[in-house]
């Protein structure tokens, strides 16, 4: 018995040979020290001899069922071993955003389950496969193929027919590695090569599905980015589609109108037989004059908004007033504003601020211009700005108060879209882009923007509000404005004296 | 006529804008030499002795900027640069070379002939003795006793805000740009202290300007720099 027990041990740590050496050895021992005659291997009783068989027979048994359990146990943990894996792998395939993402998780885990070096080859426009190159990784490196055990040919040919080929299949068997097509339900998406660091890895058939099933796991996550991408790109062909209609029927309407007023002024003025001093003459020219100003600020509002939107909207930041922005927007808008009298009431300690002061003087003139368009003559307009903390940042607020109508309601936040108009199809001109690069322009700086109606007591609305809000950085080093003033109040003094 | 006439050089590729500034300006009796390309513009401003050169930036051989660089190697004319709007660089870049003032397309002819007036008469003071005492609104700025006085009254500036205000009223009428003015009052080694300007700028207008927010003669000319106007 003490002997099975032996054989049991020694084929489940070492296997069937070792077990079924130790099934003889056991029976040799037994009847060498416990069958008379004893200490010989002679046999006395012929009974023995049906025992040694008997003996003989169950430990090998035993031996090879205890050995096979044991190879089955251990081939079970391996398969559990790669369906984890691959359950690792399709999990993190799913959160992957990027081909680039796909390439990377796939890569890594390949190698980590197959003990190999493995090279992704991807299409490129023209259909040609390429490797995709992880650079930002060091660590993949290591586990990438070598460029010399990789033929883009033979990938070619896998990613073309569709078949795998290299090392253990049909076709060409001698290659250095194994090619597998990464197919997908719609169509192949590229090329998975493998060299394993042991040769015989990949030749059991369970190993060679499991890496089938792998390919098809990136495959399917390559597809789906694909699609997701081609989705993204619809999305913004129709967004941009749509704008386009929007422009192409504000630049029709609103650039037509002055133009039409142009072309029959100048009309009337060419049969006038070039009497220009006469007085309706002047008020033609006049006219003209006008319409083509107007012409001029659509023009520029549709170039500055290709140019906020065109993307990478350099900001050319410098420390700067907010008081010489607001002189300069005013002086500029001095013809728009006409009699409008506009009241400035800057707090007096107002920080240096980082701005574009070109795109700040746009901003100021634009919500000016809107003001003024939507306000009748004669009413007063306020501009006030004032230090505010939102969420424990400091900022300069600045409001831009008229005495108009106010917005209608529900537009505070509309009217900043692209397109969009207080009224609709109404007679005052502009194609509803000025406040959207109103938008653009502060946002750039990191601030905000918005509108609301102002109401007195009794809920009256007493006209429109437009506020934006602009980040107060750590100021630069002052100028030295005491030493500046020491001269100043003792310029004729020796220079040794005015230094303590 | 009593005066000599004036001469202009325009360079410039649009034969629409060159047209409409040849009959205003040969309406105010001036003549006009056109040349549609930089290096015609440079033969033609050396060969016709003119007044004044005006250049387009946006030239179809040569960069604006370096049709400037080339004048300026040999003359101190006045040159005028004309601009599309959304070049605020350019202009910089074109004043620094040493362009004297800038237009920006579209521009009105009443604009083009007061600046070009302001640069004939500058440079004809320029021939003649400089007057020291210079006026602008209420403010008289007297450069030969370094004194200020507004409304009669004097104004104490410090020595930075009066080197400040002297450099604007020496280039009266004229853009100078943030560099310009920060290198001739602080030094070359503060060409980029743009802050120092901002905060000068606003004491000068408390001083010397009815209402600093609206300013009437310290004019900014935004991404550019300043200009002092009215001043005479």
């Amino acid at each position: 018995m003490l002997y099975l027990l032996g054989v049991v041990f020694t084929a489940v740590r070492l296997g069937r040979g070792p077990g079924v050496l130790l099934s003889f050895l056991s029976v040799a021992a037994f009847d060498f020290f416990f069958v008379p005659p004893r200490m010989s291997l002679s046999v006395s009783d012929t009974q023995y001899v049906l025992t040694f068989a008997g003996m003989l027979l169950t430990s090998l048994v035993i031996s090879h069922l205890t050995s096979s359990l044991r190879r089955e146990a251990r081939v079970a943990e391996k398969r559990e071993r790669r369906t984890g894996a691959m359950y690792a792998m399709a999990g993190e395939l799913g959160a992957a955003l990027t081909t680039e993402q796909i390439v990377g998780i796939g890569m890594r885990h390949v190698s980590e389950v197959f003990r190999a070096q493995v090279a992704m080859l991807l299409p490129d426009s023209a259909d040609k496969v390429r490797q995709k190159l992880d650079d930002t990784t060091t660590d993949s490196r290591a586990l990438l193929l070598d460029a010399s055990a990789l033929d883009l040919d033979v990938g070619q040919w896998v990613y073309d027919q569709q078949k795998p080929a290299g090392r253990g299949t049909d076709t060409l068997p001698a290659a250095a590695a194994l090619y597998l097509p990464l197919k997908a339900p719609m169509r192949t998406r590229g090329v998975l090569a493998v060299v394993t660091r042991e040769a015989g890895e990949l030749d059991v058939p369970e190993q060679k599905r499991m890496l089938d099933a792998f390919a098809a796991q990136i495959a399917l996550a390559l597809e789906r980015v694909h699609y997701v991408d081609i989705a993204r790109d619809a999305l913004v062909t129709m967004e941009s589609e749509r704008l386009r209609n929007s422009l192409l029927s504000a630049v029709s309407h609103d650039l037509r109108t002055p133009l039409t007023a142009i072309v029959g002024f100048a009309s009337m003025l060419a049969e006038a037989n070039g009497d220009t001093r006469a007085p309706a003459n002047a008020e033609l020219i006049e006219a003209i004059h006008d319409e083509s100003l107007r012409m001029t600020s659509i023009v520029t509002n549709l170039l500055d908004m290709a140019r906020l939107q065109a993307g990478g909207l350099r900001l050319n930041r410098q420390w700067s007033l907010l008081e010489e922005t607001v002189g300069a927007a005013l002086r500029a808008c001095a013809r728009v504003l006409g009699d409008r009298a506009v009241d400035v009431h800057l707090q007096a300690d107002l920080p240096l601020l980082q701005l574009d002061a070109v795109l700040m003087e746009r901003l100021f003139s634009n919500l000016l211009e809107n003001a003024a368009k939507y306000t009748p003559r004669g009413t007063r307009l306020a501009i006030s700005a004032e230090r505010v903390e939102t969420e424990r940042k400091p900022f300069v607020r600045v409001n831009i108060d008229d005495t108009g109508p106010g917005l209608p309601p529900s537009m505070e936040e509309r009217v900043f879209e692209k397109f969009m108009r207080g009224e609709k199809e109404s007679a005052k001109p502009g194609i509803g882009l000025g406040l959207s690069i109103c938008r653009a322009i502060v946002e750039a700086h990191g601030g905000t923007i918005g509108a609301a109606n102002r109401t007195d007591e009794h809920g009256r609305i007493e006209g429109a509000r437009f506020w934006f809000t602009l980040p107060v950085e750590a100021p630069p080093p002052a100028p030295g404005l005491e030493e500046d003033e020491r001269d100043a109040a003792a310029p004729q003094l020796p220079a040794s004296k005015t230094t303590p | 006529m009593s005066e000599p006439t004036v001469t202009v050089v325009l360079i410039e590729d649009e034969k629409q804008i060159r047209r409409f500034v040849r009959v205003s300006l040969e309406a105010e009796g001036i003549a006009v030499h056109e040349a549609p390309t930089g290096k015609q513009g440079l033969v033609e401003a050396a060969t016709r002795k003119p007044d004044l050169v005006i250049v387009d930036l946006g030239l179809p051989d040569t960069d604006g900027i370096d049709v400037i660089r080339e004048l300026r190697s040999w003359t101190e004319l006045p040159v005028i640069v004309l601009s599309a709007r959304t070049q605020e660089e350019e202009k910089v870049a074109a004043l620094d070379a040493g362009a004297d003032d800038y237009l920006t397309k579209p521009f009105g002819v009443s604009e083009l002939m007061a600046r070009i007036r302001a640069h004939l008469r500058r440079r004809n003071q320029a021939a003649a003795s400089e007057s020291p005492q210079v006026a602008f609104g209420a403010v008289i700025v007297d450069l030969a006793l370094r004194q200020v006085t507004r409304d009669g009254a004097l104004v104490h500036l410090t020595p930075i805000e009066y080197r400040l205000l002297a450099t604007l009223v020496r280039h009266a009428g004229r853009v100078l740009t943030h560099r310009q003015l920060l290198r001739e009052v602080w030094g070359p080694s503060h060409v980029e202290s743009h802050h120092y300007l901002r905060i000068y700028m606003a004491h000068l207008r408390q001083k010397l300007e009815r209402d600093a927010a609206q300013p009437e003669h310290i004019v900014t000319e935004t991404g550019v720099g300043y200009r002092l106007v009215g001043a005479t």
